[in-house]
This record gives structure tokens, C-alpha cells and sequence, in this order.
């Protein structure tokens, strides 16, 4: 020992001091601060979204509509690629060299150690000859996807498409869905998202410092399992929807079909639609800038969206109406001189002279004038003051279905119009107004717009004498065919069953009767009940409208069909909307060919009758000029000139 | 049992030989988990585990061999060890093994052989020899001057490498000094030297000296009666200003380019985790991760999928940290301390100078590298690469420490001998 004994302390004191701050320390980042746990846990825990399939879409009779098709995703982890053969890889999968080095540095650029997506969808024959090279070229795989695929390229608008979510998509649905991740953004697919979608799965798994799998992280504890989204049976008949499709190539309109005993939809066309196979895979984008600009609209989904007065078929509602009220029976005569005269100078013309008709032969004939009365005294001698008068009316009316959105599976379906007492009272200044004010009211002209859906509605109320089921397109859901509970209850249009019988009469004569002015849509051995409709355009040629519903006797099925700028009902809706219901009835078309070839072939879109017509002003009015300029072939305009009605 | 053998082991000192028991046992266990891979067998030969229990078996045969060595040959053979070590240093800067950019190895079949590790206990005992001399103090030059000759040689040797790391374990031997009489001053200003260098490379030059100015005229007019003490003041601030200015040199000619962005790293002024703050970054997230009582043994994520680098060498603290939490910190901790505390309490109980001296250099070495290493690896220092005694992976290490300590406990088992 030496005099120098005491440092010894000091010594010891620096290295107790050291172990204390080496222990404030290691508590901090460890007991204090959080911040650590969550790096580690970055480090290693990667979270696998397993998609599940989405839900396949049958038909009324179990055919596919839409179902899944694998595709191909061929993904890169760049820091796993060792000495491939590019040439020979880039010859595999068909690209340039170029091309290769491009989408190599994006993905390296993202990460060395994440997979990013090399080439998008790959077809299953690339993919089968990459795939036995695939040991070849460490570090990329092929990643299964499933895209929707429609095997008869039908109902496009209807079944409608999926596509990435947008930024205001994530934020509505609170985080359920991700960036790049898929959703219904039309029609049924829309409509019915949280069913189709099906419940993702993750997987949470380990890696390492290089990305490499290491098992699952806590041994699964907080994974869960994919489920796979549900199957939905449309009500749609898919050879009755192509039928309808191929009679409307090369017109505008709409054609609707509903089973009036369920209203389920039978078919539902809108013209001109779209192969919605265009709406998936690599082209998608331009396609769908594509039919955004096409002026003849194939997005819109007439059926549903587009408001037309419904002309002469309103005839039905305002006789059923009239009866209800007890203003008018079907004894009740009116005397027909060839039009309707009101107010001092007003004259509503008619077709022809009909003379003195009871409801039955008005509804046969369609004689505007028979309407003019009916409606003049539902508005003007109820003993009520006028105005007040259209408000109960509007009501009857309204309950047919029109006017507002009958809220059909679908997304943006528009309501139509049934204007409001109001309305005229402002329009007119006062409420001092009477029949004479809107008299167009009662031939289903004016200020009415009532969509094709609407129409075949009043059809399946008709037929069904008084009530109605909401139309749909899905009518049952999943395995256990679940139907949704609001399409099992009855819609009464507060219409009795007995009115019916004098409406429904002249309906079968129109058809049947050779006097009726749809005489060449009958069919021998089937009992159509219908009307037509021609609808004054006041932006261009007539409307061909007709609707009608068959059998007469336990009905199976209401139709509507419209046809913009056709000019008379009876000249092509009538015969595509009876071509419609014997496919349906009888499954085979006993016309002559040259009966259906003159619809399937007719070209009626508006360049093409301008061709004809040379009717420059109107069409620039209501075409875009890229139309007429395009326009091919004239067509034989004797074919579709009208030739009764 | 013969009774020689009885009386032999009966005075070692069996506290100091628990510690070091457990330490290898803990450290053969986090290895282990550190290279553990659940498809292979619990013993490997072929990974770092089942290398290091031939290590642990070899550490204590040689252990027992050190024990049954007469005491008066270390101090006999002390120049001769020395005398190899430096000819092994100078043998590896020309035939060694380059790994990670030092040259510190020399192959031996298929282990490599680091005679740095070797050099700490053979410099000590020559240390211990030379400042054991009847006549020698440390104050006066003629004993100061061959003591900076014995620990500068092989510090400029491992420096030549190079070995930032081992070369910084000498400098530690300044403690042993200080208790055998070197001035305060040194000690004092070896912090000084070290704040000031922190200091300088954080901020301007000019707040510094302006500082240390004030400091000074402060401390003037406080010891303004103490004539003697204010000269020291007065050369103490010349000489700081100089050390200053000169810090910039050793920053920017003498540092390699890694140890500067270290030193960044450490002071804050460059922040890049996926380059050279890596190691860093990940070490303190699987310590950091461990929370208080750890993710379980062989359940540690960031060591297991290896997001740590060198982690059954220099980073073994961070399986330890994060398997076993700061309740595991801390008993590592305490064992450390307390095996330091002991030694430094043994070197005292020792009768002769040699034996005293050779004790703390032990302990100087041991704390210099459980201090270094620990703060490391929690980012408190810049990564240096020096392992951590008893519990790293590694031949050569394993053994000098094994030789370092084992000498002490031989040494101190025969002061009883000695008294009577």
C-alpha cells in the first residue's frame, strides 16, 4: 500500500458513475420511450392483404354475366435479381430492352427489398411460357389477380364496372379501402359493393434485414381469413338481354322488360351501350375517355336517366284515373269531329275523325280528343277549383310510380317529371288557370318526362291490375338466395281491378284488332295488351314509343320500348317490343326473317336520317357535327318510312 | 483429492471466478440466439454457438493452466510475453488478415488470431514490472518516460492497423497511473482535452475561447490568493486554445472518413439511417424494442432476422437488450460493476506493487470495454469496434481475457501463501 490509497475511491466512484448512466440510459429507450417498439415492428412485420374473390353476377337462369378472370401481375424484387439473362427475359415477356431498364430503375428506385409491380397483366400464354423459365430469373414472380371478365360482353350499364378507388372513395368509407384497390364505381357493381366486395384477409408475417419471409408474426394471432364476396342472381334473362341489344344496334333508346308478377327486370337495353369488356385491363382509361366523349352517349343509362313525355301510352293512366274518380265509365261517349277544341281558340287535333267512341275504342284508336274531355273534367268540373283540382290529380297520377324514382338497384336513377300546381300558378301568374292551360297533359305531352323504366312500371300495373312490385335487377343474393324484403310487398296505384277492363280491352285491340294502331305487332297465338306513343321532340324527330304487357291472361311479362327520333310508335318500338315478347314467351320468333332483319339492320342514329332529310339546322341543334361528318352509309329510308299508324 | 490441490483452490477467489462463469454462460446463450435458426440444431459447430463453446472449454483449460503456473513466472516471463506480442503486432501489419478494414488477423488454419487482444495483458504485465521497481515513480521522468515508451509502442503498432478501438483500451491504463501517483492534472485534463474536442466540432471556435476566458478570469479572481495555482490556470487556457485549433487537424488529416461521420453521427450533425447511422439506428431499436422485460429468449425479431449487424461480436448487447429487456440490462450492468468493484478490491488486498498494479489494468481493460462497447451500442458513442468481455463472440478475445483475469485470481491466491 502507498500513500496514493485513497484514489482508489475515486476510481471506483468513476466506474459506479458509468454504470449508472449506462443504466439511465438503457431505461430510457427502454421503459420510456416508445418509439423504438414501433421501428421494430416496422422492421419486421409486413401485413399481406388477401383480396377475395369478388361475387359472380348470374342471370335469372344461372348463366354468367360477370365472373373473375385470373390475370397475371408480374413482379420484381430488385435486390434479388442476380445475373439473369435480359435479353432473353425481355423476349420472354415481350418487351424492349428498353422498356426492361425502365420499369428495372422505377422498381429499384421504390425499393431494393420490396416487390414492385414489373409488368401489368400478363396473358395466360406469356404467363405459361414464363413460367417454366421463371427459376431462371431470381427475384421476380407472378402475382395472381382476378379482373372481371363478361363472356357475352352484355348489360354493360347495368352490371356496370369497377376501377381503382379514388382519394374522395377512401375518406367516405373511413379507411376500408386503400390505394389501388378496387370498387364498383357503376351500376351493380356500385349498388351492390359491400355484398360483391366480400372481407379481406391479411396475413401478418415476419421478414428480414432482406425482405425475406420469416413466418407468421405471432403465430397468426392477428390474421384473418378471406372471404369471398357473394354471387348475385340477376333477374335479368341474358338471351332476352342480347336479343333486345342486337334489335336496338344502330338506335337510340331503351328498351325495359318487367315480369309484372315480381317486378323483376327482365331485360333493361340501353342504346347504344358498350362492350364492358373494354372497361378492363390496360386500355381502360382511354377507353373509358373514349365513351365519355362519344356524343351519343353510351354512358348514359337511358332506361333509368333519360325523361321523355310519354305521348299517347299516358292515355292509359289518365283513363284508369278518370274512372277511379268516377267522372267517366266505360260507357261514357265522346263525339270526335277530328280534335279537341278549349279555351276560346285552342284545338287539340286528332289522328283522324273518330266520331262518337267510348273509352275502350279511344284507348284502340288513341284519340287525342276522347282525352281532352276526360281530362277537362278531372280538372274542371270536379267541383273543385281547377288548380286544386290538378293537385289530386297529380297525386293519382304520381301513383303509377311516375314522377319519382321508383329506387331501383341501381346508382343515379333520375325521378322524371310530373309537374306540381304550383308550377303552373307561377307559370301562368294566378290560380286561376283551368284545362285549357295544359291541356297536352292529357295525351302525355307537355311538361311530363317519365324514364323507359317508369313506363314498363305502368305496364306491369296494368297487367297486374292495380299494384306494383319495385322493379330490380338482383333478385336474389348469395348461396341461401336471400331476397331483399322491400321487393316481396305490393305497391298499390290505387286504382280498382274493375277499371281496368275497358283500358285492358283496347289495349288487346290496338294489337289485335285490325283497326288498332300497333296491328303488326301481334302474334297469332299470344294475347299482347299495348299502346304506342308518339312523342312530340320538340329538339327533333318524334319519338317512337310503345308499351305494352302479354299474355292478356296471367301476365308474365310488361314492356316498354322507345325509340328517339323514330318518328311513329307503332313502326319500330311496337315490333321490336313484340319480337321482345315472343322471345321471351315462346323462345323462338315465328315472324318471317325479313320481319326481324328490317329491325335488327335498320341504322337509325341521327346522322343518318339527316342524310335523308337534309335538315341541316335541326340536326346541328342536336347533334355534334362529328356525327354527320362520320356518318357512312345512307340508309334505305324507305324501309323505315312510317306507313300506319 | 490430494491435499496440494485442496490448499491451491481453496484460495482463489471464487467470487471473482462465479462472475466470470456466468458471463460466459450468458454470453454462450445470446449468441446462440443471436445466430439461433430454428431448422438447425441447438449445437452447431459450424455457426458462431458452436464455435464459442470450444472457445468457452479452451478459455477454461486455459484458465486452469494459468492457476497451476508458478506466480513468480509472470513476472519473470513479463518481458518475454511483451516481447512476443509486439513481434505478433508487427508479424500481422505485414502477413495479416484484412477484415472490415483493419488489419488485426493473422490466420491460423481456420481460426484467426488477433494479437491486439493478446497485447492488453502482456503490456499490462510489463507495466506492472516496470512501475513495481523499488526505486521507480511515476512522478519523476526517469520512471514516467519508459512507462509512455512501454504503452506507446504497441498502441503505435495497433494505431498502424488500424485499430481505433484496441488503441483507445491503452489509453484507459491512465486510471492505473493516476493510483500509482500520477499528477491529478493529467486526469484532468484528459476530460478537459475530451469536452473540448466534443466541444470544437459542435460550435465556432471563437464562443469557445471566448468561454473559456471568462472561465478563467472567474477562476483568477476566485484563487486570486493561491499564487501557484493561477499559473496553472494561465497554461491550462494557452493550452486549450492550442488544442482548439489543433482539433481541427486531427479532424480533417488524421480521422479516417468513417470515424468522422461516427463522430457526426454521435454529435447529431448528420442524421442517415439507411448509411452509415445503420448500425447505430438498428441497435438502439432492438434495445430500445426490448421494453422492460423483453421479448423472451430466441423471441427477439431484430436480432433473429438479422437487422443488426455484427451481432454476436460487438453488438451482442442488443440480443441481450432486447431478449431480456432492461431487467436483463441491468443484471448485465450490475455484473460488470460488480466484477470491477471486486477486482479493484482484490488489487488492493495484494501485498506486493506488481500484483496491484497488473489488478488494475485488469480492471481499466474490462471497464474500457464494457463502458466503449455498452455506450455504443445505445448510441451514446460512435461505433467502435471493440468486444465485450467474457460475453462476445470470438476466439482471441475470449482468451486474453480469460489469460487477463486468471492471472489476478493466481496472483491473488498466493498472497496468503506469501504472508506466511
Amino acid at each position: 500500500m502507498n500513500s496514493f490509497f485513497k484514489r482508489r475511491y475515486i476510481i471506483q466512484g468513476i466506474f459506479i458513475l458509468v454504470g449508472i448512466i449506462l443504466l439511465s440510459r438503457l431505461f430510457y429507450i427502454q421503459v420510456i420511450d416508445d418509439s423504438y417498439k414501433l421501428s421494430a415492428d416496422n422492421n419486421v412485420l409486413r401485413k399481406l392483404i388477401i383480396y377475395p374473390a369478388r361475387g359472380v353476377i348470374l342471370d335469372r337462369h344461372g348463366k354468367v354475366l360477370v365472373q373473375n378472370e385470373p390475370v397475371y401481375d408480374l413482379m420484381v424484387i430488385p435486390g434479388q435479381v442476380k445475373d439473369i439473362d435480359t435479353l432473353a427475359f425481355c423476349k420472354l415477356i415481350n418487351i424492349s430492352k428498353r422498356d426492361f431498364d425502365k420499369a428495372f430503375k422505377k422498381a429499384k428506385n421504390y425499393s431494393p427489398y420490396k416487390a414492385s409491380l414489373f409488368q401489368k397483366q400478363l396473358s395466360a400464354r406469356t404467363y405459361a411460357a414464363f413460367q417454366e423459365k421463371l427459376f431462371e430469373f431470381p427475384g421476380f414472380y407472378v402475382q395472381n389477380r382476378s379482373v372481371r371478365l363478361y363472356p357475352d360482353s352484355t348489360a354493360a350499364q347495368f352490371l356496370g364496372f369497377i376501377g381503382e378507388v379514388n382519394d374522395t372513395e377512401i375518406e367516405k368509407y373511413g379507411g376500408f379501402y386503400a390505394q389501388g384497390d378496387y370498387i364498383g364505381k357503376t351500376g351493380i357493381e356500385k349498388s351492390y359493393e359491400d355484398l360483391l366486395r366480400g372481407q379481406r384477409g391479411v396475413r401478418n408475417i415476419m421478414v428480414d434485414v432482406r425482405n425475406r419471409e420469416k413466418g407468421s408474426f405471432f403465430d397468426g394471432k392477428f390474421d384473418s381469413i378471406a372471404v369471398a364476396g357473394d354471387n348475385l342472381i340477376s333477374s335479368l334473362d341474358k338471351d332476352l338481354q342480347m336479343f333486345g341489344e342486337s334489335l336496338m344496334v344502330n338506335k337510340i333508346g331503351s328498351v325495359v322488360a318487367i315480369e309484372p308478377s315480381s317486378g323483376e327486370i327482365l331485360a333493361s337495353i340501353s342504346s347504344p351501350g358498350y362492350n364492358p369488356n373494354i372497361m378492363v385491363g390496360r386500355e381502360r382509361g382511354n377507353n373509358y375517355m373514349k365513351l365519355l366523349n362519344n356524343p351519343l352517349k353510351p354512358m348514359f343509362i337511358r332506361p333509368i336517366q333519360a325523361e321523355y313525355p310519354p305521348g299517347s301510352i299516358f292515355k292509359v293512366i289518365n283513363a284508369l284515373v278518370a274512372q277511379q274518380m268516377g267522372l267517366i265509365n266505360q260507357n261514357t261517349y265522346y263525339n270526335c269531329p277530328g280534335g279537341y277544341r278549349y279555351g276560346r281558340r285552342g284545338f287539340m287535333g286528332c289522328t283522324h275523325v273518330h266520331g262518337t267512341i267510348n273509352l275502350e275504342k279511344s284507348i284502340e284508336e288513341s284519340c287525342n280528343t276522347y282525352y281532352g274531355y276526360t281530362y277537362s273534367r278531372m280538372i274542371d268540373h270536379t267541383g273543385l277549383k281547377p288548380s286544386f283540382a290538378y293537385k289530386k290529380w297529380r297525386e293519382a297520377v304520381m301513383k303509377f310510380g311516375i314522377g319519382n324514382v321508383l329506387d331501383i338497384d341501381l346508382p343515379a336513377e333520375r325521378k322524371g317529371l310530373v309537374p306540381t300546381s304550383d308550377y303552373y300558378t307561377k307559370i301562368f301568374g294566378n290560380n286561376k288557370w283551368t284545362s285549357s292551360f295544359n291541356i297536352s297533359l292529357s295525351i302525355g305531352q307537355g311538361e311530363l318526362g317519365i324514364t323507359p323504366l317508369q313506363m314498363a312500371n305502368v305496364m306491369a300495373i296494368v297487367a297486374n291490375r292495380g299494384y306494383y312490385y319495385k322493379p330490380h335487377l338482383i333478385k336474389a343474393i348469395g348461396e341461401k338466395k336471400i331476397i331483399k324484403e322491400e321487393y316481396t310487398k305490393k305497391n298499390n296505384a290505387g286504382i280498382e281491378s274493375k277499371y281496368f277492363d275497358a283500358v285492358i280491352e283496347g289495349m288487346s285491340k290496338v294489337v289485335n284488332s285490325g283497326s288498332g294502331t300497333a296491328y303488326n305487332a301481334r302474334i297469332t297465338d299470344i294475347e299482347i295488351c299495348g299502346k304506342t306513343g308518339t312523342v312530340q321532340n320538340p329538339r327533333g324527330d318524334d319519338h317512337s314509343v310503345f308499351v305494352a304487357f302479354a299474355p292478356r291472361i296471367n301476365p308474365k311479362i310488361a314492356i316498354a320500348v322507345v325509340v328517339e327520333n323514330a318518328g311513329y310508335g307503332a313502326t319500330w318500338s311496337a315490333p321490336i317490343a313484340s319480337l321482345m315478347i315472343e322471345k321471351y314467351l315462346k323462345d323462338t320468333i315465328s315472324r318471317p326473317a325479313y320481319y326481324t332483319d328490317r329491325l335488327l339492320n335498320a341504322n337509325l342514329l341521327p346522322g343518318q336520317k339527316y342524310v335523308y332529310k337534309v335538315k341541316p339546322k335541326k340536326d346541328s341543334l342536336n347533334t355534334p357535327s362529328t356525327i354527320k361528318r362520320t356518318s357512312v352509309v345512307p340508309i334505305n329510308i324507305k324501309a323505315i318510312k312510317p306507313n300506319n299508324e | 483429492m490430494n491435499n496440494t490441490n485442496k490448499s491451491f483452490f481453496s484460495h482463489v477467489d471464487w467470487i471473482t471466478i462465479s462472475l466470470f462463469i456466468s458471463l460466459l454462460a450468458i454470453g454462450w446463450f445470446n449468441i446462440n440466439a443471436a445466430v439461433y435458426n430454428p431448422d438447425q440444431p441447438l449445437v452447431n459447430i459450424d455457426n458462431n454457438s458452436g464455435k464459442q463453446l470450444i472457445f468457452i472449454i479452451l478459455a477454461i483449460i486455459t484458465a486452469g493452466v494459468i492457476l497451476l503456473l508458478d506466480e513468480k513466472f509472470f513476472f519473470n516471463f513479463a518481458p518475454i510475453f511483451y516481447g512476443i506480442t509486439i513481434l505478433l503486432l508487427i508479424i500481422v501489419l505485414i502477413v495479416g488478415r484484412n477484415v472490415g478494414g483493419n488489419q488485426a488477423w493473422i490466420p491460423i488454419g481456420s481460426f484467426r488470431l488477433q494479437p491486439s487482444e493478446f497485447a492488453k495483458w502482456a503490456t499490462s504485465l510489463l507495466l506492472a514490472r516496470h512501475l513495481s521497481g523499488i526505486n521507480n515513480k511515476i512522478a519523476e521522468a526517469k520512471t514516467f518516460l519508459p512507462t509512455l515508451g512501454i504503452l506507446g509502442f504497441p498502441v503505435l503498432l495497433i494505431i498502424l492497423q488500424p485499430d481505433a478501438g484496441s488503441a483507445l483500451v491503452f489509453m484507459s491504463l491512465i486510471f492505473v497511473l493516476y493510483r500509482e501517483g500520477l499528477s491529478s492534472y493529467f486526469l484532468i485534463a484528459g476530460a478537459l482535452m475530451i469536452l473540448l474536442f466534443i466541444l470544437t466540432l459542435l460550435y465556432p471556435k471563437l464562443y469557445i475561447i471566448s468561454a473559456l476566458v471568462a472561465l478563467t478570469i472567474l477562476l483568477v479572481y476566485v484563487f486570486r490568493k493561491n499564487r501557484k495555482i493561477l499559473v496553472v490556470f494561465f497554461v491550462g487556457l494557452a493550452i486549450s486554445c492550442m488544442f482548439i485549433f489543433s482539433v481541427d487537424f486531427v479532424y480533417n488529416n488524421i480521422l479516417k472518413s468513417h470515424q468522422k461521420v461516427r463522430i457526426d453521427l454521435i454529435l447529431g450533425k448528420v442524421k442517415d439511417l439507411r448509411g452509415a447511422g445503420y448500425n447505430v439506428n438498428q441497435s438502439k431499436i432492438a434495445i430500445g424494442s426490448g421494453g422492460l422485460f423483453g421479448k423472451g429468449y430466441l423471441q427477439g425479431t431484430q436480432t433473429k432476422f438479422n437487422f443488426v449487424p455484427e451481432q454476436s461480436t460487438d453488438f451482442i448487447f442488443c440480443t441481450i437488450g432486447e431478449e431480456w429487456g432492461f431487467v436483463g440490462s441491468f443484471v448485465i450492468v450490475f455484473i460488470y460493476i460488480f466484477l470491477l468493484l471486486r477486482i479493484i478490491h482484490i488489487a488492493e488486498r495484494q501485498r506486493t506493487a506488481f500484483s496491484r498494479i497488473y489488478g488494475y489494468s485488469v480492471a481499466c481493460i474490462i471497464f474500457c470495454h464494457f463502458f466503449v462497447n455498452l455506450a455504443m451500442t445505445i448510441g451514446l458513442m460512435p461505433v467502435i469496434g471493440i468486444p465485450l468481455p467474457f460475453l462476445s463472440y470470438g476466439g482471441s478475445s475470449l482468451l486474453s481475457f480469460t489469460i487477463l483475469l486468471f492471472i489476478l485470481v493466481k496472483l491473488d491466491s498466493n498472497r496468503i501463501g506469501l504472508a506466511s
